[in-house]
Order: structure tokens, then sequence, then C-alpha cells
């Protein structure tokens, strides 16, 4: 901490002027610094004002977004980031964007892109900028990166796009890179690498790193410090295992409670939920009343299957007019399995694999290519399966994962969830269904006048609590939920989590969770198969699975994981201490 | 949504403007039976005597002709009104009839795919590599060989509203088949699917209300393009006979007399032309604005 | 890429035969072929012969055959009204219009383009300002009326320049060009500004809103987070993304331009083929109509063709994905 940081923030105040009048202050006192080669994370939910950060270092807060007060200094010299100074964009602050797919222009090659940065810097002529192009390539680790130069962006996956975002950042030896989500939509595996990458730069170039996240587990693995912000504050700052091991705020110990643990399954997660925790337990009971439910049983291992797949097969693109040509891929490929009544089945594996494909096919969204799907000992999909027309559907109902796009922005909620009861007769008249939907939107913990309103007036947690009343309404005896909390905030998945075990608890109902999200299957399900390319590598009883799995990749992707428990500098197996 | 009725609230001064304009064109057109001074249909109501009379602000201007005469001594203002009811009929027609023909063929494309699909638009594609305005002409030409009542009075609108109509509801279709595969793939669809319900029901109930902002927006620009279409085929003399003027066959009259100095029989009607269509345009261009998210607050 | 050019040209195939088909029911189903060919007074046994010579008794399948037979060799077939073969009429009438759509291609891509930028760069400056608010009278001016006005201004009031026909040209082989005399570009003035107009502002307002659309994209914020220069990312980087729809649209705009040409060639009595064939209409001279609608039928595709093909090697996305 001897020398000057490369990075200090002070007592930060950005602004967003209303056209209605007023302002909106996003960030307010947010103070920090990094010191060379440190990696600074910045972490809070969504509406923290993490990115507002990291874009007013970058000098491109969205209009009409201005810093209002407070300073911001790199190697102890103050500097405006919107205007051009000493300090250039580019040069000394280099920038790595969440997306890959989209922060590289389609229509030059990766080669040209580098190359105008560094001559936009650097007097560098054609050939030397060539040459320092493909050094770049080479330290970001590149496969073939004397291919790679001439190619365009989409001939490169989405790791290889980072990587290269990464080497243009890199390009004219910035002292800080302002990473804001450099992961988020990158596969596990992939993020290991590319988290991997930003340590190595920072340990051995000396960089600072100011790394913007939503994800505790990214921060343990190879943040040295960390800054929790919430509604434009700082909560806690500090170094990592102090914050994450005994965090101080109150808001700091609910949020790291809230993230899923994967070394340790919890019966529910510790958190205050407890909005009409009352009337949504008598609401619960009810539910159960008339869904006739029998008593619930721990689910035992020869239980008659609830639903059972076996060899299914889809095949996308093999339609005759499909644009495709002949090609067909194989999404799904030979996957069988069974799932008992009363328990949560989790599916799990990277984007890609297979799993929301299958859970289209359970839940009657796509007709599978082979194999047969019994439900409850009817053929339900496959060549003997009746048609799954109008009322035959109402056992099995499917939540989703975006809350903002699950709900018909045109309809009231009551509408909406009233639309399956009226549907499938469970009520005779409107008024019933009305009163049934009151009861659903109790059993999910909203207030009774939701039912008046319009989604848009709905947080997403609210919407995905909904859309859980929705599929509830069908009265189904099995729920597909296709990634329900992954584009949720930590604290609110949590919610979402607790709410469908309480569910679960009450009504007896059968889960099929879909997640990409291993800590989030432990926490959840009774028993786990891994897919990885249409194929199911390991099928296990949770608890057997994650202490010891057998399937080399599960071992691989349990390893991979960043998680809360490994926190950098403790115990690190990865960089050797 | 909120944003949407917010943006609502702050509607510009020249959008209030331009659609006041447009509305008080299409009411006067509306009232023309009541509010124009002459009725120009009535061939007993005018005089070849008045042909050709300037405006009355001209120094050889007559009290009773504000606008002056045509060149068969009809009163120009009367025309002019009757016009632009027979210009906004026909384009209102064309609209409506290219919308509710687009909207469902786009609805089907969309939420059907395959082979429903593949006919649809490649029916549109061919016919979208006309342009309106030569597809128009040969619908009208061809019409009046085949039925020589065809440019008649009767039957004159009717062609003209098929002749523009057939070109425009390729639009609606592109853009509806569009947003329909947009929101079909979003959850509350797929919720209603997994529910079970009709595709009918899944498309009238849930997928047009989401789908029917770009909608508005086409019809409201295209209302403008209808009647330029119509006037330019009235123009060409493909369009409304003399006997029952449109605004585009007023100004194809006035433009035989633009070299000997008559000038207005061609300029007032242009000019009600333009103030109509810009009026509509502006709203739309508005409009167009207000449904692009990414023009959004950008002023 | 040969995958995606064999599917492009059978869609060019396929759009051209239908053409070929509408064209076909209007030659033979739209009043009589035989009634334009023989005298007044010809005798029923006289006609019936004449039906048979031509082939018209036959199935109506063989009839399309032979048309289209016909029509690779260029044989459009005789027009009613002045009694000679179409292809020399449209031959004739062909460099009228083409020298007419150049020009005004070439003014609204050298207005709109900069235009657009402007207006996409400073949308809130006056100068921006001023331009929509002028685009929006231009798109709600029909072609007729802006020519009625530039007529009576600069050919009625002020006697600057002709109000109609090509002035004079000059034949360089088949070919008759007005661009080598004076009065020939004069001519050439006001009908151009007239077709152009309406393109014009097209193109500039579809420029501006591509390049908005690209200036908000996130490897334009990438490329300010580079460091690099704001002209470079707007004049470079920006505007080759925004251009992409343009070259599109240019090119179906010049098949627009042909028929749009029509009403400006009534206007100004410029001999091109819209004239031809707005008399065609009123005349009911079908032979004359269904080769105009054939031979702009072929140019839209031709030109559509061209453009996608275009498009295909100026973008790497397809580019690369067709190979």
């Amino acid at each position: 901490m001897s020398a000057a940081p490369i990075l200090a923030i002070d007592a930060l105040r950005i602004e967003y002027p209303l056209s209605e009048g007023g302002t909106l202050v996003a960030v307010e006192g947010a103070t920090l610094t990094i010191a060379p080669g440190e990696i600074h994370a910045l972490v809070g939910e969504s509406g923290a004002g993490k990115t507002t950060i990291g874009n007013a270092v970058l000098g491109l807060l969205e209009k009409p977004g201005r810093i209002a007060s407070g300073a911001i200094a790199l190697d102890g010299k103050p500097f405006d980031p919107t205007k051009p100074g000493d300090i250039r964009l580019g040069r000394d602050i280099g920038a790595v964007f969440q997306d890959p797919m989209t922060s590289l222009n389609p229509l030059f090659t990766i080669e040209s892109q580098i190359v105008e940065t560094l001559r936009a810097h650097l007097p560098l002529d054609r050939r030397a900028a060539r040459a320092r192009a493909l050094d770049l390539l080479r330290a970001v680790g590149m496969p073939e990166p004397e291919r790679r130069l001439s190619a365009y962006p989409h001939q490169l996956s989405g790791g290889q796009r980072q990587r290269v975002v990464i080497a243009c950042a890199l390009a004219c030896e910035p002292r800080l890179l302002v990473a804001d989500e450099p992961t988020t939509a990158l596969d596990v595996s992939i993020q290991a690498q590319i988290l991997d990458l930003l340590r190595g730069l920072a340990d051995e170039r000396g960089i600072g790193i100011l790394l913007v996240t939503h994800n505790m587990g990214v921060v343990a693995q190879i943040a040295d410090t960390v800054t929790i912000m919430h509604r434009g504050h700082v909560v806690e700052s500090g170094p990592v295992a102090q914050v994450l091991r005994r965090p101080q705020a109150d808001y700091a110990r609910a949020l790291i409670g809230a993230v899923p643990r994967i070394d340790v399954r919890l019966d529910r997660f510790p958190m205050l939920d407890g909005v009409n925790q009352g009337n949504a337990e008598t609401a619960r009971t009810e539910l159960r009343r008339r869904a006739g439910t029998q008593e619930i049983a721990a689910p035992a291992a020869d239980a008659v299957p609830l639903l059972s797949v076996e060899s299914l097969v889809v095949d996308y693109g093999a339609g005759l007019l499909s644009g495709r040509g002949s090609r067909a891929f194989r999404a799904v490929d030979g996957v069988s399995f069974e799932i008992r009544p009363g328990e949560v089945f989790g599916l799990v594996g990277e984007s890609g694999c297979g799993k929301t494909t299958i859970a289209n096919v359970v839940a009657g969204l796509r007709k599978p290519t082979g194999g047969t799907i019994r439900f409850d000992g009817k053929v339900i999909a496959g060549e003997a399966a009746a048609p799954r027309v109008g009322r035959a559907r109402r056992a099995i109902q499917m939540i989703f994962q975006d809350p903002y796009s699950s709900l018909n922005a045109r309809m009231r909620v009551g509408h909406i969830l009233a639309e399956p009861i009226l549907f499938y007769e469970l009520a005779r008249t409107r008024a019933e269904a009305a009163a049934d939907v009151d009861l659903l939107v109790q059993a999910v913990g909203l207030p009774p006048e939701t039912a008046q309103r319009f989604p848009h007036a709905f947080s997403g947690g609210q919407r995905q609590r909904l859309s859980i009343a929705r599929a509830l309404g069908a009265r189904p005896r099995l729920i597909v939920c296709d990634e329900p909390t992954s584009s949720l905030d930590v604290s609110v998945q949590a919610q979402i989590l607790n709410l469908l075990k309480d569910l679960r608890d009450a009504t007896g109902l059968t889960l099929l969770l879909i997640s990409h999200d291993l800590a989030v299957i432990r926490q959840m399900c009774d028993r786990v198969a891994v897919m990885r390319s249409g194929q199911i590598v390991e099928m296990e009883e949770s608890e057997t699975l994650f202490a010891a799995p057998k399937a080399d990749y599960t071992r691989q992707l349990l390893a991979l994981v960043p998680t809360l428990e490994r926190i950098r500098g403790e115990a690190d197996i990865r960089h050797g201490g | 949504m909120a944003s949407l009725s917010r943006s609502l609230r702050r509607v510009p001064l020249s959008v209030w403007l331009a659609g006041l304009l447009a509305l008080a064109i299409i009411a006067a057109a509306a009232l023309s039976p009541l509010i124009a001074p002459f009725n120009p249909t009535d061939l007993t109501s005018f005089n070849l005597m008045d042909a050709e009379l300037p405006p009355r602000f001209s120094a050889e201007g007559d009290p009773r002709f504000l606008l002056g005469t045509d060149n068969q001594g009809r009163d120009l203002l009367s025309a002019m009104l009757y016009g632009a009811r027979v210009s906004i009929l026909i384009g209102g027609g064309a609209v409506a009839i290219a919308a509710v023909v687009g909207v469902m063929l786009g609805l089907l494309a969309g939420y059907f795919g395959g082979w429903v699909d593949a006919v649809i638009m490649r029916i549109g594609d061919i016919i979208l590599s006309f342009p309106t305005i030569l597809l128009a002409l040969l619908v009208a030409g061809v019409a009046r060989m085949l039925f020589p009542a065809a440019s008649s009075a009767e039957w004159a609108p009717i062609i003209l509203v098929g002749a523009i109509a057939i070109h425009e509801w390729v639009q609606y279709a592109r853009t509806v088949r569009a947003a329909t595969m947009v929101e079909s793939a979003r959850d509350y669809v797929r919720a209603v699917k997994v529910i079970g319900l009709p595709s009918r029901q899944i498309m009238l109930r849930h997928i047009l209300p989401n789908v029917m902002g770009p909608v508005l927006v086409i019809a409201t620009i295209n209302l403008a393009a209808a009647v330029l279409t119509e006037a330019t085929l009235s123009f060409l003399g493909v369009g409304m006979p003399p006997t029952y003027p449109s605004l585009g066959t007023l100004i194809r009259i006035g433009n035989e007399f633009v070299f000997s100095g008559v000038w207005w029989i061609a300029l007032f009607p242009a000019l009600l032309l333009v103030l109509l269509v810009l009026g509509v345009n502006i709203v739309g261009d508005w409009l167009r604005d207000l449904f692009n998210p990414k023009l959004r607050g950008r002023g | 890429m040969l995958r995606f050019l064999i599917a492009r040209l059978g869609q060019a195939a396929l759009v051209m035969l239908a053409v070929a088909a509408v064209s076909f029911l209007m030659f033979r189903f739209v009043g009589d072929p035989v009634a334009g060919m023989v005298r007044e007074d010809a005798s029923v046994q006289e006609k019936a012969e004449l039906r048979q010579a031509l082939g018209l008794d036959q199935p109506v399948l063989v009839q399309f055959g032979r048309f289209l037979g016909r029509t690779i060799r260029g044989d459009f077939g005789v027009s009613y009204r002045n009694q000679r073969p179409v292809a020399a009429l449209i031959a004739e009438r062909l460099p009228a219009t083409l020298e007419l759509v150049l020009m005004a291609t070439l003014l609204s891509l050298a207005l709109g383009i900069p235009l657009g930028v402007l207006c996409a760069l400073k949308p809130d400056g006056v100068a921006a300002r001023l331009v929509q608010a002028v685009s929006l009278i231009g798109i709600s001016t029909p072609t007729f009326v802006t020519g009625i006005v530039l007529i009576l201004t600069f050919a009625v009031t002020l006697g600057l320049l002709p109000s109609f026909g090509r002035g004079q040209t000059v034949q360089l082989g088949p070919w008759s060009t007005g661009f080598l005399t004076v009065s020939g570009l004069k001519a050439l003035v006001l009908p151009s500004i007239t077709l152009a107009l309406y393109q014009l502002t097209l193109i500039m307002r579809l420029v501006r809103s591509e390049l908005i659309d690209v200036l908000s994209s996130d490897y334009i914020r990438f490329a300010r987070a580079r460091g690099l220069s704001l002209r470079r990312i707007h004049f470079t980087l920006a505007l080759r993304n925004a251009l992409m729809p343009v070259i599109t649209v240019t090119g179906l705009q010049i098949g627009s331009l042909i028929a749009f040409a029509i009403v400006t060639e009534t206007v100004f009595q410029w001999p091109g083929m819209g004239l031809l064939f707005i008399q065609a209409v009123s005349f009911s001279d079908v032979p004359v109509m269904a080769a105009y609608l054939l031979f702009v039928g072929l140019l839209f595709v031709l030109i559509n063709t061209v453009v996608d093909l275009l498009y295909a090697v100026v973008d790497p996305r397809l580019r690369v994905k067709a190979s």
C-alpha cells in the first residue's frame, strides 16, 4: 500500500436530471481505491449503482447522467473522464464489457479492431501494430492467434471474443482495467478461464482491475478487495476474506446469506421474507385441500414414477422448410430419467446442453423426434401418444426464466391468473375463479389488491411469484421450472426458492427444476441429472452427487464454479496461495 | 407501458398542431355536403360561363367563388372539399382493408411458421418487388379494360381501394409476422401454450394486442401514403373521373391550364393535399419514434 | 456461397416467372389480341384463321410456353396504337428513362447521406431540425405536385429552364443521350430534381435512423472505451455499419425510381418508358403494357438480385456463413 493507488475515487456523486424536474441520485458518496495488481470487486444487486461507477470512470455515463461532485484520480492525478486530457481512455484505462457478442464491430476483422486501438494511441506503423496485435492475442491465451487475426467476430466463440475484447483493452498497457460483468454472459468453464486470465494480468503486469459484478462467487474467487453497494451507497468495503466471512452491515449479511451454498444443503435460505406469512400459510393449506393430494411422505426410492422419460431424442431444423437444409442439430440425444411423486428433480448443465429442450418437451411445447414420455403411466409424448390438446395438459404446468416477459403486459393480473382456472373449468363462475385467484395471490405472498393491477406494477421477484401462482391455478401435479431464478437478484432468488420449497412442502407438488447453477440445484433438489451435449453424464441422489461426484465432467464443473467458500488467499487451490 | 403513457403526456406542440390540422381537414371533408357553398357533383349548380374565374382576392375575382372556379365553372373550394372526402375515403378504405388482411396473414405466418409462412411471405415478396404505383396502375388499368364500368364514379373508388391495398397489406403482414415471432417466443405465450389454449385464442387475445403498436404506426403513415397514391393515380388519369373528382383529379385538370397562367386550379387542391398528408405524416412520424425504444427519450 | 447464390437466383427466376405469367394473362385475356392485328372489316373467317395462325386455339399452357419463347427472343408483339414492334419502342425510350433515373439516384445519394449523418449526429441542432422538417414536407408532397410547382416557378414564371422534353440529344449507336448538349442537360434539371426529391428524403431518413441505432450499440460504446477518436467512430466505424441497409434500399429504390418516372415523365412530357406506358394504359395498348411490365420486372429482379449478392459480398457475416 506504499505506492500511490492506481485508482482513487473520492466521495463520488452521480446524478441523472429527470425530464419531469428533480434529479435521481444514482451514486452517493462512493469512495474506493485500487492499488497496483489489485482486483477490486464492486458488487451489488441491480440498481445498486455499481455499473454507473464503472461507466463514470470510463466517461461513458448514459445521457443525461453526470458526475455532480467528488473526484476520480489515476496514479494520484485527478482527471475528468468526460474530457480529453492527460488521462486517455483506451491508453491509460481499458474497458471490458459484459457481452462479447456485441462488443466487437461485426464488419471489421479482429486485426483491424486491435490495430486501430493501438494506432489511435501509439506511434506504430501497420507492421509493428500487427506484430503487437499478435503478441496481445498470445498474451490473452487465444488459440492459433495468427489465424484469428484475419477472422471476423462472428467466427469466434463467446470466450474467444471476450479474449479479443480483453486484448483490445490491454493494447496500450493501461494502468487500470474496468471490467463490467466480464463473465456473466459466459458458461462456467469459459468463465473460469477468463477469470484466470484477469487474475494473471493483475499479478504479472500489476494492472489494477475494477471488477463490476453481481456474482459473489466470482468475487470470492479472484478479487482482493470488495465494495458492496446498495441503492447507490457503499454499504461495506474491505479485504474479500474479511467482508465475505464476517460482514458487518445488515445488508451485507443478508446479501451474503442469500447466496446459495454449494458446500452444504440448508433447509431454507436464512432471511426475513415474512410478508403475509400467516395468510400465505392458510392459503396454502386451502390449496392443498382442494388439490386433494394425499399425505406427503418423503419421496421413496421404490415409488411409482410420476414422470418417466425414455430414450428421448430431439432434433432441431430437420423440417423440410426450416432453411437449414438437411443438417439437423441433435439437441437431446437418448435421455432417460424418472421423477417420483413429491420429489424435486434437477437437470443441470451448461448452455446448449439440451436441458431447456427437455423442459419444453415435457411441458408439451415441442414434439420429440424419438422416445416416449409417460406421465402417471399414460404416454403423453412419443409415437403412441394421444395429442395433448386442451385440458389434457392441466397436470403439467411450467414457470419460466424471464419474469418480465412471462406475463402478458396488456392483461390485468387477475385476468392472467384466472385464464387457466376458467379454461380447465376448475371454477364454475367468474366469481369463483376470482376467489381462487385471491387465494393463489395470497399463497405466493402477495397483497390481495394484486389482481386489479397490470404486470408492470410489479418487480421481477413479484412477477415470478405471479408466474408461480398462474401455474398453481391449474392445480397441476408437476411443475417444470425452467431457470426460474437466473434473471433475478440473489436476495430475490432466495425468496423465490424459499417459496417453491414452502409450496412443495404444503401441497406435495413435484418439481422438475432446470438450472445452470449448481448451488441452486444443491439447495433445491432431491435427485440430480448432469447433462452435457444432449446426454446425461451422471444421475444421482443430490447429496451423493455433490459429496462424491463420479463422472469427470461433474467433477470438473464442481471444481470450476466460483463459490463463496473458495476465498482467494485462503486454501486457494488454483493459484497456489 | 408506464414510460409510453408518460411520453403520451408530453406530446410536442408541432404534433398537436399537425394532428389538429389533419383532423380539421378530415372533418371539413366529411361535412362537405353541409359546409361547401356548392355541390360540385350537381350539374345544375354550375355554369360554363363561370369557368376559370380566379380567386376572390385577385383583381378579376368573383365574390361567389372564394378560391375561384375550375374549367367547367365549378366552385373550386366546394370541389376541393368534396374531392378531399373522396381522397380520404379511398385512402382510409385501402388502409383498413390492407391492415385487416395484412395483420391476419402476418399473425398466421408468424405463429405457425413452416409452409404457411413460406407461402404468405413469398407472395408478399413478389408483390413488394413492384413499387406501389406500378402495381396500382396495372390493377386500375387492367380493371378498366376488363369492365368499362370501372371508370365510373361508382366503381372507380372500389377499384382504387383494391389497387392500393393489394400492395400495402404486405407491409403489415411483414411487420406483424416479425413481431408475432418475437412474441411467440416470449414466455407469456409459452405459458398459455403450456396451458393448452387453442391457437386462435392465443393469437387473437394474447399476441394481437401486443403487436398492435407498430400496426398503428404503419397505418398512420400508410394513410398518408395511400392518399398520395390515390392522388397520383387520379392525376395519371386512371383514378376518379372528372365528374366526381378527387384531389388528384382536380390537380390533373389544373395541370392542363398551368401554362396559360391559370395556376389556382392545380395549386389550391395540391396545397390541401400536401397539408393533409403532412399533418398525418407528422403524427405518424412521432408515433414511430414513440414506439422505437432506441429513439425514445432522445428528444 | 454457392448455395446462397443458387437460392437467390432460384427466387429471382420464380419472380420472373410470376411476372411473365401476369404479363401473359394480360396479353392473352385483356382485350382481344386478334382485334388489334386485323383490319376493322375483317370477316369472322379471317379472324379465325389468324387466331389459328397465332396459336390462340392451343391449350393455355402451350400458349404460355410459346409466349415465354417469344419473350426470350425479344419479340414482345406489335403495339396496337402505332403498329410498331414493342421491342423497338422500348429500346427507343429506354435511354431517356435510365438517364433520368441515374441523375436522380446520384442526386439523392449525394445529398441524402450527408444530411442523414448530420441529423443523426446532432439531432437537437437547428440544422438537423430544419432538415427534418423539410424532409417531412418532402415525403408529404406527391411527385407531380413538386413537378408542377417547379414548372410554375422555373419555367412559367422565371423562364429559366425548359418544362418539357429532353432538349437536343446526341445519338451514340443505339443510345440517345442528353448528357452531351447544353439543352439536354438543362432539360434534365427539373425532372431529375422532381424524381430525386422523394428518394432523397427516404435515404436521408434511413441513414439517420440506422446511424442512431448503430451509435447506441455496444460495439460503438466499446470503441469509445478503446479511446478511438469520435471522428473515426462516427465516420469510419458507425457509418459503415449504417450504410449496409442503405445499399439495399438504394438498389430497391432504383427500381421504384423507374416506376415513379411514370409520374415525372407525365408531368414533364419526358419521352421515356413511363410516358410510353401511361399512354398505353389510356389507349388499352395491351402489348406495350405487358412488355413494359415484363421489362420493368426483369430490371427489378436483376437489381434486387445484384443488391443481395453485393450485400453478401460486403457483409462478412453473410459472406462467411455462406461459404
